[in-house]
């Protein structure tokens, strides 16, 4: 086994960065892969929240890069999915912990062992997005379709193309079809046409995440939840599956339904 | 006349021209300095002719000059002199003696054929210029891809976009009037002509359903920039 390492990231902050590493990661390992999920947020750590693994953190990656563990000491095991691991960020720290050249050890010594290492980003542009993208085979690049985000987005893959990481795929996250339709959000084309990336996927806006990030089970586990199908097809095609993009419309009740019918005739 | 200036700094269509009156040399130099660094943008990416009238001048201080201006990211391409000394010294240093003009055929020019003077190349950029990247270049600029906003191109002489240009662009940034800016679609968020600035009217929300491709071209008319759709002339 030889691993890919897909770094998650977008520039802008609170577009979903974690959850879709948290989703994508067990969506993966749902399809039997074995999968790392590598927390590069360090002082600011959440992704073992969002995985529901946080109370079971004894050693994080700064102790790893400076070796008061092992590695694999620091690697907590998912308690619902086999072959999902977790490597979090230290909290006490700050992002100079840790080096890009310290990320490219670590992920080069993962690789015999995994099918995927998934690297969650910090927001921004310094040495946290530095540390992350430094052992990247690809990028996956989120946003949420407003102006500020795909601003981020944009200079992100800009960067991430000058470092020859590229080219850089795109999650459009928290798409909200009745917006769209009202002209008030920018669709998904638009957001390509901006950004002229592959398109991997597009998760629809969904209070489902919230409720699932509170509880620690990711959404890519419940069968129900909209977003959570999102990432699992997004997981597909990471694996090279030919998924079509879903209908993204929103679930209308069937008195909506009736009346639309009425409408067309 | 007493009061006139004794540095005079020109943007003309032999790119900025530098005029430096008679007196004391360091004080003069001083006084370019303050002048250059007061609006230091927009001078940055031109070609100045020095103009020094009949100062003899020697190659250490014609030399200090074009540092002094490489600093500020300009180049010393010329110099204009009555002095016989001068312009010896200034050969010397391979700079040229007479102007020549940045847009050698500009539409309206009685010459024919094109002539291309060599400090004012058209450099071709083929990708998309993305948020955060800056394009400085003393001539013409074209690029093959789109300029997403919040890039920008700051060129001495034209800028020519095949694609989308929705970020912000100052042609003809020495001083030149005479530059153009023409793109597929022309939305930047701010269009700069020389010294004259134009921003965009609306949101990229309200923008988004008028994407089609409608090539225009922006130019200074009367003291304004004005766009108009391309071939309707």
């Amino acid at each position: 086994m030889s691993a890919t390492v897909i770094t998650i990231t977008s520039g802008k902050g609170g577009v979903g960065k974690t959850t879709a590493t948290a989703n994508l990661s067990a969506g993966l390992a749902m399809q039997g892969k074995q999968v790392v999920a590598i927390d590069a947020d360090i002082g600011l750590r959440n992704l073992d929240v969002v995985m529901g693994l946080e109370n079971r953190i004894v050693y994080d990656l700064v102790h790893a890069v400076e070796g008061a563990c092992r590695l694999r000491q620091a690697m907590i095991k998912d308690k619902r999915l086999e072959g999902l691991y977790l490597i979090p960020a230290a909290q006490s720290r700050d992002k100079t912990a840790v080096s890009p050249e310290d990320m490219v050890t670590i992920c080069d010594q993962l690789r015999p062992d995994f099918d995927f290492i998934l690297i969650d980003s910090p927001a921004g542009i310094e040495q946290g997005f530095k540390n992350a993208v430094a052992p990247a085979d690809q990028v996956l690049i989120i946003t949420t379709p407003e102006v500020s985000a795909v601003r981020d987005a944009d200079r992100i893959i800009g960067i991430v193309e000058a470092n020859e990481k590229g080219p850089a795929r795109l999650i459009v996250n928290r798409l909200r079809p009745d917006m769209v339709q009202r002209g008030d959000m920018l669709d998904t084309n638009d957001v390509i046409d901006v950004l002229a990336i592959d398109l991997l996927g597009v998760v629809p806006e969904d209070e489902s995440i919230i409720v699932s990030t509170n509880q620690g089970v990711p959404a890519v586990m419940e069968n129900n939840s909209r977003a959570g199908q999102a990432f699992r097809n997004i997981s597909g095609r990471l694996l090279g599956q030919d998924i079509p993009l879903m209908d993204t419309q929103a679930p209308t009740s069937w008195l909506e339904r009736v009346s639309q019918l009425m409408r067309r005739q | 006349m007493m009061s006139q200036a004794r540095i005079d700094i020109k943007g003309t269509n032999y790119g900025l021209v530098v005029h430096i009156g008679p007196g004391d040399w360091d004080g003069l130099l001083g006084e370019l300095v303050s002048r250059l660094d007061q609006t230091p943008s927009f001078f940055k990416g031109g070609r100045v002719a020095l103009q020094v009238g009949p100062r003899q001048m020697t190659k250490g201080q014609l030399k200090h000059v074009g540092d002094l201006l490489q600093a500020h990211q300009m180049s010393l391409w010329a110099v204009i002199t009555e002095s016989d000394v001068t312009r010896e010294q200034a050969m010397s240093l391979g700079l040229e003696s007479t102007l020549i003009p940045v847009h050698a055929a500009r539409p309206g020019d009685k010459e024919d054929g094109i002539a291309v003077s060599e400090e004012t190349d058209a450099i071709l950029v083929r990708r998309t210029l993305r948020s955060g990247q800056s394009l400085h270049h003393p001539g013409h600029v074209v690029v093959v891809g789109d300029v997403n906003p919040g890039a920008e191109i700051v060129a001495g002489g034209d800028v020519v976009v095949w694609g989308r240009l929705r970020g912000i662009v100052h042609a003809g940034a020495s001083g030149d009037d005479s530059a153009v800016v023409c793109a597929l679609a022309l939305a930047p968020m701010q269009l700069r002509i020389s010294r004259h600035i134009t921003r965009s009217p609306g949101s990229e929300l309200d923008q988004k359903h008028s994407n089609g491709i409608a090539p225009e071209v922006a130019f200074v008319q009367d003291d304004q920039i004005v766009v108009e759709p391309w071939g309707t002339k």
